[in-house]
Parts: structure tokens; C-alpha cells; sequence
């Protein structure tokens, strides 16, 4: 799991109202070269929650990111490498996702978060 | 290429195999013909022996119409009813012929759209047509020598390629066509492997034998300049037989590539399938460069796979290309997706589970849903490894879940793409397709599967944004799914009426009967 879809989830049990961030609990992960694409990055860059992404990053280690971001930056070479490798080249292979309200845990196993709810959940 | 043509471009599509019928009992072939103002494609279906084609005929319109917008021949504009081209079927050809005439702006659009596209075998400037070879000469002496000099020039080479359609042209026959050529003034050498220029001499003739082809009232007979081709090695790449990791219901690759046309995949683009399985449709996409995401229900085919080497990522890597971005495990009916993302992705394309070949499956267990037993409380320290039930989804709510979470998620413009399953009765269809305010269905090919039941690609462009309002209905909606599951069940259970026995038994023995005494070409008489 990279963190570009870290940014994109969140906890949804029934009843539960604030279950985004998930709080990102990584025991293996490894980095992986992907090809930078300046357009896909200028595309997803409005969709992201910035502080989630930097909060996730910093967990791992990973701190060069900056607190803030605005559209602007896209235009800078270095922002947008550690942009682009923290979103895609961070991949999170075992660990778990966790529900902010609950503390439920949405295992992450092989690299693939298990979202799926229990039936007393839904 | 600098210079519009403006005239006829005549193209010839050759090989596809959009039949259905496993690839090493194909053999059929399209052609295609265009000119700059009107690129005609010709498909062209070469007897199947045995068994009945189902030729992807009328899916060749909308999928060059995908790539042209995707090339840009539509300029900026953003109405979706200018996106479309201008068609012309030549003389005497049904309207399942592999020959159209299309508008195009430029040689480029068109040199694109021949090279990417899955069912063009071709795109060619017309330089004449006619009924028979007297006819043809007069008009390619017509034709203007400013448009063809260029391309006869003496430091050129070239290659003529004799095609015909519904029967064999013998090698000796072939090269008396191209001697009868001698009036065109061709004065670059001849070079049959990698030749500057290709041209093509294409017959169909006035065949009545009813032998799958589309049928064809007069002969005609066509002269062309080939502007693009078809990628040849594409579909031995990609077919199934050769991929490591594959499932029951894996889109078959030619129909794969042709959904991420549908869906213009490309570089720079996020392509979404929330039935990934073992991602035959996102493979398709990657091929085109896009960044890839799937989740599905299952996570045996999500996650494990047959092993280290056989799953949905060594699918990926079989053919060298980006892994998915992500991959997850999330039911469609209970998107995980944070409150407030929308517009992320540029394509969704898949092929939901429909419960005729596999029945789609959604949270919470078969038995709660019936109210028969109240939801089951997992103990604590059993939650860790607890496989939750799923119950079985229908159709119509399958078909609600994927259009709210398309309107939602998909940016403006962008496409839906997905097969829907429709039942066919006396072989023929009475289609409704479904319907949601942010959407225009821009295009809708049936692919018939059988007797009772045939599906349809429908495309359809966000053309409104996703509203509050829309997201309140689609909530209520949702609710009344869950609290009326069993009636929602029945009204939607596509198996039992595709395979109910007494029924198709009586429409073969009627189909016998009447095959006996009619041609038929495609389910209809003709």
C-alpha cells in the first residue's frame, strides 16, 4: 500500500464520524523506484489531504516534506521529487490502518489493506 | 504530417478477433478505409467454420470516436454533442460492413486513432472506389496528382497489398490486380518488407452464401493509401492463454484493450476497477500508460493469488509494465474512500459481477440481511483473523453502488466504462440501460453470448458534477437496498433467467427450426 492510497481511506463503520486520517501502523515497508509523471502529479496534487500525507511520511521516517503545500510549488523540481516519492515509491507491505474514533484495525497484509467491515459493523 | 488531406482516405483493417470463440478458432479479419474528411473503416469477418461469430462490429464507431476525442480532433470544446463524427457507410454495404467512410481532421488524428485503436485494421486515403475496375480506374484518374505524386515519387519505395472480402484471392490473381495498376504512375521501387509507402486494393464481392459476413449487395472495389495500421503484436501479447494468473470471468484481451480505448486511457491518467479480480482490465490500461487502482471483495485474488509469482502483480510484471498504484480490499457497496474525495479518477472501467458466470457478493451476512438473525457480535479476541459474511448483491444495486461512486469519484468528463447484461427473447433485445443524472451514455455495443442473453459496453462522460442532492437520493436509496435485500434479490437474480432450462429449451428447437430456413447474420434475419 503507498501512501497515495493511505490518503484516500478511511474508516467506515457504521456510526463512526471522524474515521479519516487513518493512523498508519507500518511494521515492513519498502521503497521502490517509480517513474516520476509530472502530469499525474499536477492532476492528484488538489485531491490530497496534505497534512494526513506528511503525518504518514514522517511516521515512516521520511521528513522532508514540507508542513504546508500550495499549488505553487508543483513548479519546483525538488518539491515535487519528495512529493512524488513519498505518494508512490513508499510501499507499505505489512502493518495495519487505524480507525481514529475506534481504534478498529484494518490489517495491511502483502501490501493490500483489508477494508472490508464485520458484520457488526455495517 | 503537414498537409490536411481533404479528399478520400481509404483503410483497411485486417485480423481482430472480436468473437468470443477461443483464439485459435478464429479466423477473422477487418478492414478499414478513411479519407481525411472521411476515413472508411472496413471490418471485415472471414468465415468462422463451425461455430457462430459474434463480431464486435459495432463497437469499431464509438471506439474510434474514444481516441479521437483523445488525440484531439474535437478540439477544446467540451460538448459532448460535437464530440462525435461524422460516419458514411459505402454504396450498398450493411451497416456491419468493415468499410466506413469517416470524418477526421488530419492525417495525424487519423494516424493515431489506426495505431492505437484495438478494431481498426486500418486507416487509408481513399484515391478511388467504384463497381468494378473500369470504374475504379476513372476515379483514381481523377483524383487529384497533387494529392498523389508526393507518394509516387522515383527515391520512394512502396508496397501494393491485394485484400478481399468474403473469399480467396489466389497469389496469381493478386498480381494481375496489380498489373491492371499500370495507370497509376508508381515510380518508387518496390519493397515488400519495410516499404515508405503502403497501398491497398480492396474487393468485397456481391456474395450471397450466408457464411457470417456481413451481407454485402453489389461488389465494389477500393484503392487506397494507408495511413495507419494496427498493432499486430498487441493481441498475441496480451491473450489470456499466456497470462501467469488468471480467474474464471478474466476480460479477454482484445475486449480489455478495447474498454481502456473506451475509457482513452493514457499517460498521466488514474484508471479505477472496483471488481479488479485478477486484473485483466487494468493491465489493459497500464498498456496505454495509466496509473492503475482495483479493489475487490475477495481477497484471496486480491492478496495470494496461486503464489509469490501468480497474482495480480506478476500479471503486471509479465508484460513489464507499472504496477497498480493499489490495491485493496473494499466492497463496492461500502466504498472505503474518505468523506469528501471525489473527482480522483479519470476512467472507471470493469465489468461487475453480475451473477450469471459469478455472483457478486457485499457485507453483511446472507441470514442478517433476511432479518432472520440478529447481526453477530465477533468477540474481542477473535476479531484479528474474523472472515466477515458477505450476502449476494444484485444487479440492480450493483448497478446503483457502481453510478454513485462513478459520479462521485470520476473528474469532469471523465468516463465510466462497464458491461451491463440484458436478456435477449426471440434474439432480439429491448434494451434499457441505467440512467444517472451526472452522466451521457456515449455509447452502447451489445456483444451477444447466447441465445437468451447478450451484454452490453455502455460508455458514459460525466457531464455534471456530483451533488448534494444526488448524494442524499443515492443515501436513501442505498438504505432501501439493505431493508428490502430479498425483493431487490429475486426482481435482479439474472442467472436462473439466462439458464432456465424449459425456456431455452423451447427457443433452441424454435431457433433449429427457423435456422433451417432463413440466413441469419448477427441474430437478426436478413
Amino acid at each position: 500500500m503507498r501512501l497515495l492510497t493511505h490518503n484516500m481511506l478511511s474508516s467506515n463503520i457504521k456510526g463512526v464520524t471522524n474515521g479519516y486520517p487513518l493512523r498508519l501502523e507500518a511494521e515492513k515497508w519498502s521503497v521502490k523506484e517509480v517513474d516520476l509523471n509530472r502530469d499525474f502529479l499536477t492532476n492528484i496534487f488538489p485531491r490530497i489531504e496534505w497534512k494526513p500525507l506528511v503525518d504518514a511520511a514522517r511516521s515512516l521516517g521520511l521528513s522532508s516534506l514540507p508542513d504546508d503545500a500550495d499549488p505553487s510549488m508543483l513548479n519546483s523540481d525538488d518539491f515535487l521529487k519528495g512529493f512524488h516519492h513519498a505518494l508512490l515509491e513508499i510501499h507499505v507491505e505489512e502493518g495495519a490502518l487505524i480507525c481514529p474514533e475506534t481504534g478498529r484495525r484494518f490489517p495491511i497484509n502483502k501490501g493490500i489493506p483489508n477494508m472490508l467491515l464485520h458484520e457488526d459493523e455495517v | 504530417m503537414g498537409h490536411a488531406i481533404n479528399e478520400k482516405i481509404v483503410g483497411l483493417v485486417t485480423g481482430g478477433r472480436l468473437t468470443g470463440i477461443p483464439f485459435e478458432e478464429e479466423t477473422e479479419s477487418r478492414r478499414i478505409w478513411g479519407d481525411s474528411k472521411h476515413v472508411n473503416i472496413l471490418e471485415e469477418v472471414v468465415a468462422v467454420m463451425t461455430k457462430p461469430v459474434k463480431t464486435l462490429g459495432v463497437f469499431v464507431r464509438p471506439e474510434v470516436e474514444a481516441l479521437a476525442e483523445l488525440f484531439g480532433a474535437f478540439g477544446d470544446t467540451n460538448d459532448i454533442k460535437i464530440r462525435t463524427l461524422e460516419w458514411r457507410l459505402p454504396e450498398h454495404h450493411h451497416i456491419d460492413s468493415p468499410f466506413h467512410f469517416v470524418n477526421l481532421p488530419s492525417e495525424d488524428v487519423a494516424k493515431n486513432i489506426a495505431n492505437r485503436s484495438i478494431l481498426v485494421k486500418g486507416i487509408y486515403e481513399l484515391w478511388g472506389e467504384g463497381s468494378n475496375y473500369e470504374e475504379l480506374k476513372e476515379a483514381i484518374n481523377n483524383f487529384p496528382d497533387e494529392r498523389k505524386t508526393p507518394y509516387l515519387a522515383s527515391d520512394s519505395t512502396f508496397r501494393i497489398i491485394v485484400d478481399s472480402l468474403g473469399k480467396v484471392t489466389s497469389f496469381h490473381e493478386q498480381n494481375e490486380r496489380i498489373r491492371g495498376l499500370d495507370y497509376i504512375a508508381f515510380k518508387g521501387r518496390v519493397d515488400l518488407r519495410n516499404p515508405e509507402h503502403r497501398f491497398c486494393l480492396l474487393e468485397t464481392d456481391d456474395y450471397n452464401s450466408n457464411n457470417g459476413l456481413p451481407p454485402v449487395v453489389q461488389r465494389r472495389v477500393f484503392f487506397g493509401r494507408e495511413v495507419g495500421g494496427a498493432n499486430r503484436k498487441l493481441l498475441p501479447t496480451y491473450q489470456l492463454k499466456s497470462r501467469t494468473y488468471l480467474g474464471p470471468t478474466a476480460m479477454d484481451a482484445e475486449m480489455a484493450l478495447l474498454m481502456a480505448n473506451q475509457g482513452m486511457a493514457n499517460p498521466g491518467k488514474l484508471v479505477y476497477d472496483p471488481f479488479v479480480g485478477t486484473g485483466s482490465i487494468l493491465v489493459a490500461a497500464a498498456h496505454f500508460g495509466a496509473m492503475t487502482m482495483g479493489a475487490d471483495i475477495d481477497i484471496r485474488v486480491v492478496r495470494d493469488g496461486r503464489g509469490p509469482d501468480c497474482n495480480v502483480w506478476s500479471n503486471f510484471k509479465q508484460y513489464g509494465l507499472s504496477m497498480p498504484i493499489s490495491l485493496l480490499r473494499a466492497d463496492n457497496n461500502l466504498p472505503p474512500w474518505r468523506p469528501g474525495l471525489k473527482e480522483v479518477f479519470d476512467a472507471i472501467i470493469c465489468d461487475p459481477p453480475y451473477g450469471v458466470r459469478a455472483g457478486g457478493r457485499k457485507s453483511g451476512g446472507r441470514k442478517i440481511l433476511k432479518g432472520m438473525v440478529d447481526p453477530y457480535t465477533v468477540p474481542e479476541d477473535k476479531r484479528t483473523d474474523h472472515i466477515p459474511s458477505t450476502a449476494p448483491y444484485s444487479l440492480v444495486e450493483c448497478v446503483h453502488d457502481l453510478l454513485d461512486l462513478a459520479a462521485r469519484m470520476l473528474v469532469m468528463n471523465g468516463r465510466l466504462v462497464f458491461f451491463y447484461p440484458v436478456l435477449r427473447e426471440d434474439g432480439c433485445t429491448d434494451a434499457t440501460f441505467p440512467e444517472h443524472p451526472c452522466f451521457t451514455l456515449v455509447a452502447s455495443c451489445e456483444q451477444i453470448l447466447s441465445f437468451r442473453y447478450s451484454r452490453y459496453l455502455l460508455t458514459m462522460v460525466k457531464t455534471s458534477a456530483y451533488s448534494n442532492e444526488i448524494a442524499e437520493v443515492a443515501k436513501q436509496m442505498h438504505l432501501e437496498f439493505k431493508m428490502n435485500h430479498l425483493k431487490w434479490l429475486e426482481d435482479g437474480n439474472l442467472h436462473s433467467a439466462v439458464f432456465s432450462l424449459s425456456d431455452s429449451q423451447a427457443c433452441l428447437e424454435g431457433k433449429l427450426r427457423l435456422e433451417s430456413s432463413k440466413p441469419k447474420y448477427r441474430g437478426k434475419y436478413v
